[in-house]
C-alpha cells in the first residue's frame, strides 16, 4: 500500500510540476470559473442586490462541475500527446498508483479552482461563507473527490477514444448526478438564513458513502480499464 | 535492477495471434529468443512489427496463443515482468514541459531504482546531453529526443529491450553510437528486437532477423549473404 501511495505521489508530483511550467490547466479552468460565475451574476442577482434562494450554491457546483471536466480532460490529453500514459503504464507501478497518482493532482488543481471560486461565489451571490467553514471545506472535498474519483477513471479510459472530449460528460454526468445533487442540498442547507446543521451533516455523509462506493469501484477497475 | 524478482533469459512467443477486430495484425505467430540474441524485425508498413513489439510488452494481450517470458506466462507475471522490459517506441513517452534530467529522474524514481541521481547522470552523459540536461525537452531535436528516451528506456537495465525504429532521426554519429549500445546490451545478456526500415543499421545489430509480413513471421537464413537480398527474397517467396 505504501508503495502504490509513493508511486501515485511522484506521479501526481510530476502532473503538478508539469502545469507549474504550462500553467495551462489553472489558467483555462479558473478563467471558465470566473467567468461563468459572472455570467452567472448578471442573471440572477437583482437590481436590488436579492440573490434568489438556492441560486449560490446551484451555481458553485456547476462552474465547479464544467471546470473539472475540462481539467479531467486536458490532464489526459498531455498525457496521450507523447503516450507518456502508455510509458507509465509499461512501468512496474501498480495499476492503482497511476489512476491515484493522476486523481491527486486533479484533485489539487480542483482545489486551487475552488479556492478561486467559493469567495468569488460568496461575493457576488451573498453566500454566507463563514458561518460553518468546517463544514463548507468539507462539503467541497467529498463532492470534489466524488466527482474526481469517477471522472479520472473515465477520463483515463477515454483518452484513447475519437471522440473523447464529447463522450466524457456524456458518460461521467449521469453517474456523478447523485455527487452534484448532495453537494447542492448540502451546500444549500448551509448557505439558507436558518441553517440545519443536521441536514448539512447528513448530506455529508451520504457524500462520504458516495465517495467510498466510487472509489472503491475505482480502484477495483482501473487495472483492467487502464491495461489496453 | 528493479524488480528483481522476476528473471528470464529466453522468451518463447507460441502460436500468437491478434485481432482488431475483423483485422488480423498477427497470424499464429510462434518465435522464441534467448538471451544475448539482437533480432530485427523487418517488414513493410503495417505488417504487425509494432502488434508483436506492444505485446512482447506486455501491454497487448494476445487475442488466442501465448507468450512466456522464462518459466512466467505473461498472464501472470504481474507488475513486475514491465521492471524487465525496457521500450522505445515510435512515441518517446517523455514531457516536453520536463527537462531532460527531471524525465529520467521520475522514470528512475518509477522503476524504484537505487541511487536514482547517479544512474541518471550517467544515462545524461550516455546520451550526450550532460550539457543540456537542464533544459526543457520540447526545445530539443528529433534527434535529441531520441537517444534521452532510448536513455531512459534502459535506465532500469532491462532483460527484454523493445526497440522501435530505434535510429530515426539520429544523425550518423549518434546512430553508430546506438549501434555499439545495441550489440552492449546483447553482450550482457539482454534480449533485444528491434523493428526497422533501415537495412544497414539492422544488418550491423542483428543475430537474427525475422521478416513480419501481413501478419505472419519468418526467419532469415543468417548465410552472410546481405539482408536486404534475403529480405527480398524472403518477401518474393511468401508473395508466390
Amino acid at each position: 500500500m505504501i508503495s502504490v501511495l509513493r508511486s501515485a505521489w511522484l506521479i501526481a508530483a510530476k502532473d503538478l510540476r508539469v502545469e507549474a511550467r504550462s500553467r495551462e490547466l489553472v489558467y483555462t479552468t479558473v478563467f471558465f470559473a470566473v467567468t461563468a460565475v459572472l455570467i452567472f451574476a448578471f442573471s440572477f442577482v437583482q437590481e436590488d442586490s436579492t440573490v434568489p434562494p438556492g441560486a449560490a450554491s446551484g451555481i458553485l457546483w456547476v462552474t465547479l462541475t464544467f471546470s473539472g471536466t475540462i481539467a479531467l480532460t486536458r490532464t489526459f490529453e498531455r498525457e496521450r500527446e507523447h503516450d507518456t500514459l502508455r510509458g507509465l503504464l509499461l512501468s512496474p507501478v501498480e495499476r492503482p498508483a497511476v489512476y491515484l497518482g493522476k486523481l491527486f493532482a486533479v484533485l489539487l488543481l480542483l482545489a486551487g479552482v475552488e479556492a478561486v471560486l467559493v469567495p468569488l461565489t460568496g461575493l457576488f451571490f451573498q453566500a454566507p461563507l463563514g458561518r460553518a467553514p468546517g463544514l463548507l471545506c468539507l462539503l467541497l472535498a467529498t463532492g470534489t473527490l466524488g466527482f474526481a474519483s469517477v471522472g479520472t477513471l473515465f477520463a483515463a479510459m477515454l483518452v484513447r477514444a475519437r471522440s473523447r472530449d464529447v463522450l466524457l460528460p456524456v458518460v461521467l454526468f449521469p453517474i456523478v448526478v447523485p455527487v452534484i445533487i448532495a453537494g447542492v442540498r448540502g451546500t444549500n442547507a448551509l448557505f439558507t438564513p436558518e441553517t440545519d446543521l443536521a441536514v448539512v451533516r447528513m448530506w455529508l455523509a451520504m457524500l462520504v458513502s458516495f465517495d467510498a462506493v466510487f472509489l472503491s469501484l475505482a480502484l477495483w477497475t482501473c487495472g483492467p480499464l487502464l491495461g489496453e | 535492477m528493479s524488480a528483481g524478482a522476476l528473471d528470464f533469459d529466453r522468451i518463447d512467443i507460441t502460436d500468437v495471434t491478434r485481432q482488431y477486430g475483423r483485422r488480423r495484425a498477427l497470424s499464429r505467430v510462434t518465435l522464441s529468443a534467448s538471451a544475448g540474441d539482437v533480432i530485427v524485425l523487418l517488414g513493410p508498413n503495417g505488417a504487425g512489427k509494432s502488434t508483436l513489439l506492444n505485446i512482447l510488452s506486455s501491454l497487448l494481450r494476445p487475442t488466442s496463443g501465448a507468450v512466456r517470458y522464462g518459466d512466467t506466462a505473461a498472464a501472470d507475471a504481474g507488475d513486475a515482468l514491465r521492471g524487465r522490459i525496457g521500450f522505445l517506441g515510435h512515441e518517446l513517452f517523455l514531457y516536453s514541459d520536463l527537462t531532460a534530467r527531471e524525465n529520467l529522474t521520475f522514470a528512475a524514481r518509477l522503476y524504484r531504482l537505487p541511487d536514482p541521481d547517479g544512474i541518471v547522470e550517467r544515462g545524461l552523459v550516455r546520451a550526450n546531453l550532460a550539457d543540456r540536461a537542464d533544459d526543457r525537452v520540447g526545445g530539443f531535436s528529433r534527434g535529441m529526443r531520441q537517444r534521452l528516451a532510448l536513455e531512459r528506456a534502459l535506465l532500469h537495465q532491462p532483460r527484454l529491450v523493445l526497440l522501435d525504429e530505434p535510429f530515426t532521426g539520429l544523425d550518423d554519429r549518434s546512430a553508430d553510437a546506438l549501434v555499439e549500445r545495441i550489440a552492449e546490451l546483447g553482450r550482457h545478456g539482454s534480449i533485444v528486437f528491434a523493428a526497422t526500415h533501415d537495412f544497414d543499421y539492422a544488418a550491423r545489430i542483428a543475430t537474427r532477423a525475422t521478416v513480419v509480413n501481413r501478419g505472419r513471421c519468418c526467419e532469415l537464413p543468417m548465410d552472410g549473404s546481405p539482408l536486404l537480398t534475403r529480405y527480398r527474397t524472403a518477401l518474393a517467396v511468401e508473395a508466390a
